[in-house]
């Protein structure tokens, strides 16, 4: 059956050949030489995704106009809303609330347990169902300085300096100052962290950091913290401060008072095509990324409800944007077999010792680079050294050298380590442990986002946000494990910020539509022919022989 | 494959793209036929076909259990069952998917057992009474996608092995496939999950190095070193970027200690 072809088992042997030495050498601590900083920012400059001007669009209308962000972006941000605002009636709202959260990932729920704990009614509106989302996927850790070699100080060097210097400090600050109680809060709510028999936490190395500080959950952390922030929130479904959850509920467009402070929100019956009026005296946007819209076409590793739409939702009503142009291309997603294409190769094998390998079975470079400096690496052996491996649907890819994680740590490493993963392979008879994997550089986070303060407060009033959706916290570029990190520290603040922007207000302002009509007029007068509607909510992948027979 | 023309552009994207030569097979959608290339995952036929998901479909990449499936071979009597993104079609599949699946869930409150003076099994046993009740039959063993051992798992709680049960079940992603062929009407997932809350909580030794770091940011003593980077000009903070130590990659947690030992 399937496992590799006959010609990539060929290939393979040519990296089984230089093993013992690279075994040899990691040993020793000796690894390849990372770049210089010079180098880095050439090889970015040169290589990645994110510096081709083909594919970038001007956006015409919005706080943002005049930026070029990613085509498949901006003409979402140009999109015209899924409703008529003039014929909508908002008389009677189907649910009145102190706080609605949009989005119920990791930061949404976060931010609900947070809301709730600080004395406000809470809905908590999602898409698919409650937990369905990036987080759950985040597989390799969660970064937090605790151990006596690290600090927050530390740690911020680290988030800075892997985002290039370009992260709002004040959120760093905030980001890594509050890393250790929110490990405090995970523990405390039971979460199953892997540790040493005396309680000490297990900690890696991740991409760009300086201590050990990567805390893990088997190879599932995300799903751990997930599953367990949700099974919390279960338990407080009641009383004034209880948390209800709609699902399959997106929202399609937030409401708006006279002075354009937000109200409320209208949410979409993805099932009954009902749509429903929320009232709320502060709303929390907490959408995640935009895997889902395949930049340059790229295959994600992003959940399927990864479609930009609370960003789409906030821009309307007026919020800011920052670094949307910036994109996260995670170094290696799987390219091989088929079905597993886009998925997720976490960190952690790299962390743990697998080095990248060309065609020749050489490395090419040094496994623990920032992300983005990795893929330009892969992106340029590939495509400039000439050196990847072709695999039998057309794609290209390098070797992730997975074998050498037994080969350094002891055999049964890779399966005790990297579970999920293992099984995701065999499959599809592919061995990890005794067979390296194909990779190249696939969507993996979205950089850039609303611009919030250190409470998730943005630029508009009663409208908060948290995780992924915002930018600012890791710059340009983010390092594995602070985007858990992130999600549950800003949804916290968030949640804190609008239950106390609740109380402090008399009642939610009567809901209008008038910034989206607003924004209709805007995308007129800025000439933008035939708008697309958005939010997109869901993707649609079926193929072209289908869609010409769809006729409507 | 020895094609030396040099490659500039790559095949990508999340619509499927059938391998050359690709191989239709039929593949019955709750009883409809499809013609679908082989190798593809049930999810991807579902959508080759043309359906737009709502439920069903969740991370797409075998966490998040929103994709429980049932299915059967066309001439096999056996029933199988697996996950929508992770399970590959094959030439006479018949399937249908269960997105859905009512449990049972009784709340609690995780700081305050005292129904039951911090007796963690007797916990379970207020709980979860059900759980005592498995008949053994190991259906949900063969059911579970994660290859799990749920039937152990259960029995590891019914003789109080918590942790066993926490660790055994550590890989669940509640898909719900076990509790819905389960004779004895156990929802063994979410039994499952309470019982690692309370493991997580109660079971594994508390990280004194957290708890010890956590007081210090309580007392506010990074901030004013936090304060100090953010105020710092671009060229300065990449010198102490570039200049800082690096824990080597093999020492122990908690072992090795940086010369810098300032702002620790
Ligand atoms: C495969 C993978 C691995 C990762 N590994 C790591 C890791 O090891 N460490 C790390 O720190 N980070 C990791 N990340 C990144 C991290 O998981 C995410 O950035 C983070 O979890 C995002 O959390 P969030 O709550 O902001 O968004 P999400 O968790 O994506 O939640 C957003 C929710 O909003 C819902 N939604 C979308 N649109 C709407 C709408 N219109 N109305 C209502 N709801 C809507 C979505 O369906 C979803 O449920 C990984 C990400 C992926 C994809
Ligand atoms: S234990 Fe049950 S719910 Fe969990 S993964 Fe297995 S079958 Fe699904
Ligand atoms: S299916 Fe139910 S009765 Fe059978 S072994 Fe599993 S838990 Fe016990
Ligand atoms: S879609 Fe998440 S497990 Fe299949």
């Amino acid at each position: 059956m399937s496992g590799y072809t006959g010609e990539l088992k060929e290939l393979i042997k040519k990296a089984e050949a230089t093993r013992p030495h690279r075994v040899e050498r990691a040993r020793r601590g000796e690894h390849f030489s990372a770049l210089t900083m010079e180098e880095r920012e050439r090889w970015l400059k040169r290589y990645h995704p994110d510096c081709k001007n083909e594919g970038r669009k001007k956006v015409g209308v919005g706080p943002n106009s005049g930026q070029a962000f990613p085509e498949e972006v901006s003409l979402l941000l140009e999109s015209k809303s899924i409703l008529d605002p003039e014929s909508v009636i908002l008389d009677n709202a189907d649910y009145t609330t102190d706080v609605l959260i949009i989005g119920a990932g990791g930061a949404g729920t976060a931010a609900a347990l947070a809301a709730s704990e600080n004395g406000s009614h809470v809905i908590l509106s999602t898409k698919l169902r409650h937990g369905d989302s990036n987080t759950v996927m985040a597989e390799g850790g969660i970064q937090c300085a605790d151990q006596e070699c690290d600090s927050p100080y530390f740690h911020y060097l680290d988030v800075m300096g892997g985002g290039h210097f370009t992260n709002d400090p004040a959120l760093a600050s905030a980001l890594t100052n509050d890393a250790p109680l929110t490990m405090g809060w995970l523990e405390e709510l039971g979460m199953m962290f892997d540790k040493l028999p005396g309680g000490r936490m297990k900690v890696r190395h991740g991409g760009g950091t300086s201590r050990k500080r990567m805390h893990s959950a088997g190879d599932m952390a995300g799903a751990e913290i997930m599953r367990v922030l949700r099974d919390e929130t279960r338990n407080r479904t009641n009383g004034i401060n209880g948390i209800k959850v709609l699902e399959f509920s997106p929202a399609v467009e937030l409401l708006t008072g006279k002075s354009g402070d937000v109200s409320g929100a209208i949410l979409y019956n993805l099932e009954t095509k009902e749509y429903y009026i929320v009232r709320a005296k502060a709303v929390i946007i907490s959408t995640g990324g935009f895997g889902r819209l395949h930049i340059q076409g790229f295959p994600t590793t992003n959940h399927y409800g990864a479609t930009a739409d609370g960003i789409v939702i906030a821009y309307r009503a007026g919020a800011e944007l920052r670094d949307m142009d910036s994109t996260q291309y995670h170094p290696t997603g799987a390219v091989y077999p088929e079905q597993n294409v886009g998925l997720l190769i976490t960190e952690k094998v790299r962390g743990l010792g697998a080095q990248l390998l060309n065609v020749d079975g050489e490395e090419f470079s040094f496994a623990l680079e920032p992300r983005d400096v990795e893929s330009s690496c892969i992106i340029r052996e590939c495509l400039e050294v000439q050196k990847g491996i072709p695999t039998p649907t057309g794609r290209l890819g390098v070797w992730l050298d997975s074998p050498m994680i037994d080969a350094l740590h002891g055999e049964g490493t890779v399966r005790k380590e990297l579970p999920a993963k293992h099984i995701q392979f065999r499959r599809y008879n592919i061995d990890i442990s005794k067979e390296p994997l194909l990779v190249y550089p696939t969507l993996h986070y979205q950089n850039g986002g609303i611009k919030i303060g250190e409470n998730g407060e943005t630029a508009v009033k009663g409208l908060f946000a948290a995780g992924e959706v915002t930018g600012g916290v890791h710059g340009r570029n983010r390092l594995m494990g602070n985007s858990l990190l992130d999600v549950l520290v800003f949804g916290k603040r968030a949640g804190k910020g609008a239950a106390e922007y609740a109380k402090s207000i008399p009642g939610c302002s009567a809901p209008t539509l008038e910034h989206v009509k607003r924004f209709g007029r805007e995308l007129k007068s800025a000439g933008v022919e035939n708008p697309v509607t958005g939010p997109l909510l869901l993707p649609d992948y079926a193929p072209p022989h289908v869609k010409k027979r769809q006729w409507d | 494959m020895a094609d030396k023309k040099k490659i500039t552009q790559l095949a990508a994207g999340d619509r499927t793209i059938p391998p050359d030569g690709a191989k239709m097979i039929p593949f019955y959608l709750m009883g409809s036929e499809y013609l679908v290339p082989e190798t593809l995952t049930i999810m991807k036929a579902v959508e080759y076909a043309g359906y737009q998901y709502i439920r069903g479909c969740g991370c797409r990449g075998g966490i998040c259990g929103a994709c429980a499936t049932f299915y059967r071979f066309t001439g096999d009597y056996r029933l199988k069952a697996g996950l929508a993104c992770q399970t590959v079609v094959g030439p006479g599949m018949i399937i249908t998917q269960l997105p859905f699946f009512p449990a049972n869930r009784p709340d609690y409150n995780l700081d305050n057992l005292d129904n039951t003076r911090g007796d963690l099994h007797a916990e379970l046993r207020r709980l979860y009474p059900e759980v005592f009740k498995c008949i053994g039959c190991g259906t949900c063993t063969r059911t579970c996608p994660m290859d799990i051992d749920v039937m152990d798992y259960i029995a590891l709680m019914k003789r109080g092995d918590l942790k066993g049960a926490a660790y055994k079940s550590f890989d669940c992603v509640m898909c719900g496939l076990c509790a819905s062929r389960c004779p004895a009407q156990i929802s063994q997932f979410t039994a499952a999950m309470f019982v690692r809350r309370l493991v997580g909580k109660y079971m594994l030794p508390k990280a004194g190095h957290l708890e010890k770091r956590i007081e210090e940011v309580k007392s506010g003593k990074y901030e004013k070193m936090l304060k100090k980077l953010s105020k710092m000009k671009p060229e300065e903070l990449r010198k102490l970027y570039i200049e800082r130590e690096r824990e080597p990659d093999l020492a122990e947690p908690g072992v090795w200690m940086p010369e810098d030992k300032e702002c620790l």
